[in-house]
């Protein structure tokens, strides 16, 4: 689950990590408000989404009254932000982030993530700020140094005045470095992150460190234990139809083809869509019924897919596991009657009770194509998408 | 011989009294598994499905002999439950359960890693099959058959595919090792890969991977240098769309890794015969064996 950057920032100010005076704000007036609050002559306002490049995109603005903060948030607020790290509709906005501007003199980069190879939290700092830290990373990775969190005994001091000497810091940045590379460490661990992007941390006209921006991800499986950040979860931010899948505990990634897909198991949703690209076709979704897939889910399911008017077929792979493929058979006949599905359907059973489900499908009058195997699900379908194009 | 888990084998189920454990304890005791117990704090000195039930593993291991434990309770209670097994003595530790958060099992990785003598397969897998012999987890066991091919996999109903494509070509299998689709898993496939070489009723291996990690470009790296067997390898996912990102932090760790046409080419320069169809396993092990 990702963060807003206010969010994030609130998380941050709890560990006493220095950032912007700021306030989320929800109308024009209020940005208005709250910067005349904030007092001083220059204000940043930012339009918080679920997506980085936005000052790229326009989605963030130095202004120099109250005056142009509301009339940025007037023009921002309920419309969406395309960015480099979206899709083509962009993400919506509903808050706009209102804070002191800040006197930059230097930008530099702190992230931090789960790694997978070394299983550890791993610190990753550079001198090279700002949005080309990916290109710095693939072509000088020496000049992004790098900290492994030890899980037995934590982020330690001299790990974080490694790095801020090598950033080339002075002084009474140093303390400061080590003080915000710590109490991130303690906010990973202590909140069951994924990854937590400073970028950029800033050295201020005064010499000092700042937090300007913030990226947090909530690894969801955690969630659980974290009521306050589980609070901060924006179901805005996410696609319409993904919302709706997971509110029945399907897994929905919306795609560009034209053959909808209704698998269960992860692994073999992913080999349905590559195979039906292998044949020529092209998958419309990604869609996960998961192990325990009822009567309703598949319902669900079928009214998930269809809502996707680009679908001119649809491909129901499933390999019966735990789940009987008898009751999915029932699932998919009650669906196909109760949805009113009008594109050809191309069902594929496998495992546990496939005959029984098979003999079902048959006997029960709704126009289903058959597949005798997973090869030849595909070909059946990638055809059937075909005729109807 | 098989690995990890042959007739022998005496398994307990922690989470037993619960819906997941009691279906599937029952499944595995109808295919042959000898189970022998099972766990539930608090129910301890009860009965359930004719096993004794213990209120620690501890008292499990000490009453029954346990040597394999088989994980079903829920997942804020999931790291607790595989320390509890490790250090009852259990040696082989099957965690079914999925949505475990990924720092609790970077704590029990590091826990193992310090116990040649221990190891934890999953979370977040259908578990392990030495067919004919034992089942430990949600496997449908009518698709497998004794044979000779190993199977590691990411995935779960994905291996079943592979399953039952070596068991309609007449193949069968030795074990088949899920080892879950989680960030950090008990079990890597590099571990799994050495358990398939050193066996010998294993003569050839099928890898199923997925995107995401970097976990099948490892085991390319150790296939190349270490195993004498013909491998054959699937990675899921050509088709599926970059995710959606947000900052650049993990495109900075991964380096640019991670996609499913790059673990092909690390696979496939290892020497590994890979396949695009994912019907088509089977018929790859049969010719990268010679069958």
């Amino acid at each position: 689950m990702n963060l807003h950057e206010y969010q994030a920032k609130s998380l941050f100010g709890r560990y006493g990590l220095p950032v912007s005076e700021g306030f989320a704000c929800e109308t024009p007036e209020q940005v208005a408000e709250k910067a005349r609050q904030i007092g001083g002559n220059k204000w940043v306002v930012k339009t918080q989404v679920h997506a980085g490049g936005r000052g790229k995109a326009g989605g963030v603005e130095l202004v120099d009254s109250p005056e142009q903060a509301s009339e940025f948030a007037r023009k921002w607020l309920g419309q969406r932000l395309v960015t480099f790290q979206t899709d083509e509709h962009g993400q919506p906005i509903h808050r706009i982030l209102v804070e002191t501007a800040t006197d930059i003199a230097d930008e530099l980069y702190l992230g931090a993530v789960l790694d997978r190879a070394s299983r550890r939290v791993i610190f990753m700092a550079s001198t090279e700020g700002g949005v080309e830290i990916e290109e710095v990373a693939r072509e000088t990775p020496e000049k992004i140094l790098k900290a492994e969190i030890d899980p037995l005994v934590g982020p330690q001091p001299y790990q974080g005045r490694s790095i801020a000497f090598q950033l080339g810091l002075k002084g009474d940045q140093i303390k400061q470095f080590v003080k915000i590379f710590v109490g991130l460490a303690q906010l990973f661990e202590d909140k069951d992150l994924g990854l937590i992007e400073v970028n950029p941390l800033v050295i201020t006209g005064e010499g000092n460190l700042l937090c300007l921006d913030a990226k947090v991800n909530v690894d969801g499986s955690g969630l659980f234990r974290h009521p306050d950040v589980k609070e901060m979860e924006d179901p805005s931010q996410d696609d319409e139809r993904e919302r709706e899948a997971a509110a029945w505990d399907l897994n929905y990634v919306a795609l560009e083809g034209n053959i909808g897909c209704m698998v269960n198991g992860a692994g073999l949703a992913m080999a349905t869509m590559d195979l039906i690209k292998l044949k020529g076709g092209a998958p419309a979704n990604f869609l996960d019924v998961g192990g325990g897939a009822t009567k309703e889910k598949v319902t669900e399911a079928f009214k998930i897919i269809l809502s996707d008017n680009q679908v001119q077929a649809v491909l129901v792979n499933i390999f019966g596991g735990i789940v009987r493929c008898d009751l999915i058979a029932d699932g998919i006949i009650e669906a196909v009657q109760e949805v009113g599905v009008d594109v050809p359907v191309v069902v594929r059973l496998a495992g546990n009770n496939a005959d029984e489900g098979a003999r079902k499908l048959a006997d029960s009058g709704v126009n289903i194509i058959a597949a005798e195997s997973f090869d030849n699900a595909a070909e059946k379908v990638v055809a059937a998408a075909g005729e109807q194009a | 011989m098989s690995v990890l888990i042959d007739k022998d084998t005496r398994v307990i189920c922690q989470g037993l009294t619960g819906a997941q454990g009691t279906f599937h304890t029952e499944q595995a005791m109808a295919y042959g598994t000898r189970m022998v117990g099972g766990v539930t704090p608090g129910k301890g000195g009860e009965s359930h499905l004719g096993l004794p039930v213990f209120n620690t593993v501890e008292a499990a291991v000490h009453e029954t002999g346990a040597n394999a434990s088989v994980i079903y309770v829920p997942a804020p209670a999931c790291k607790d439950s595989i320390l509890e097994a490790v250090d009852a003595g259990i040696e082989l530790v099957v965690c079914i359960t999925e949505g475990i958060p990924a720092l609790d099992m970077l704590y029990v990785k590091e826990f193992i890693s310090h116990r040649s003598d221990v190891r934890v397969v999953g979370p977040n897998c259908p578990g392990v099959i030495t067919p004919g012999a034992s089942k430990i987890g949600i496997m449908p066991g009518d698709i497998h058959m004794p044979g000779k091919v190993g199977i590691v996999s990411r995935s779960g109903t994905l291996t079943y595919e592979a399953v039952n494509q070596t068991t309609v070509a007449g193949f069968g299998q030795s074990t088949c090792i899920g080892i879950g689709g989680d960030p950090i898993p008990g079990m890597s496939f590099i571990e799994a890969l050495s358990l398939l070489e050193d066996d010998d009723q294993t003569e050839a291996i099928v890898m199923v991977g997925e995107i995401g990690g970097t976990a099948e470009d490892e085991a390319a790296a150790w296939i190349k240098d270490n195993c004498s067997k013909p491998v054959v390898s699937y990675i899921a996912g050509v088709t599926a769309p970059p995710g959606k990102r947000m900052g650049h932090a993990g495109a900075i760790i991964a380096g640019g890794k991670g996609t499913a046409d790059e673990k092909f080419a690390s696979l496939e320069a290892a020497g590994v015969k890979t396949v695009r169809n994912p019907a088509m396993i089977g018929e790859a092990v049969r010719e990268a064996a010679g069958w």
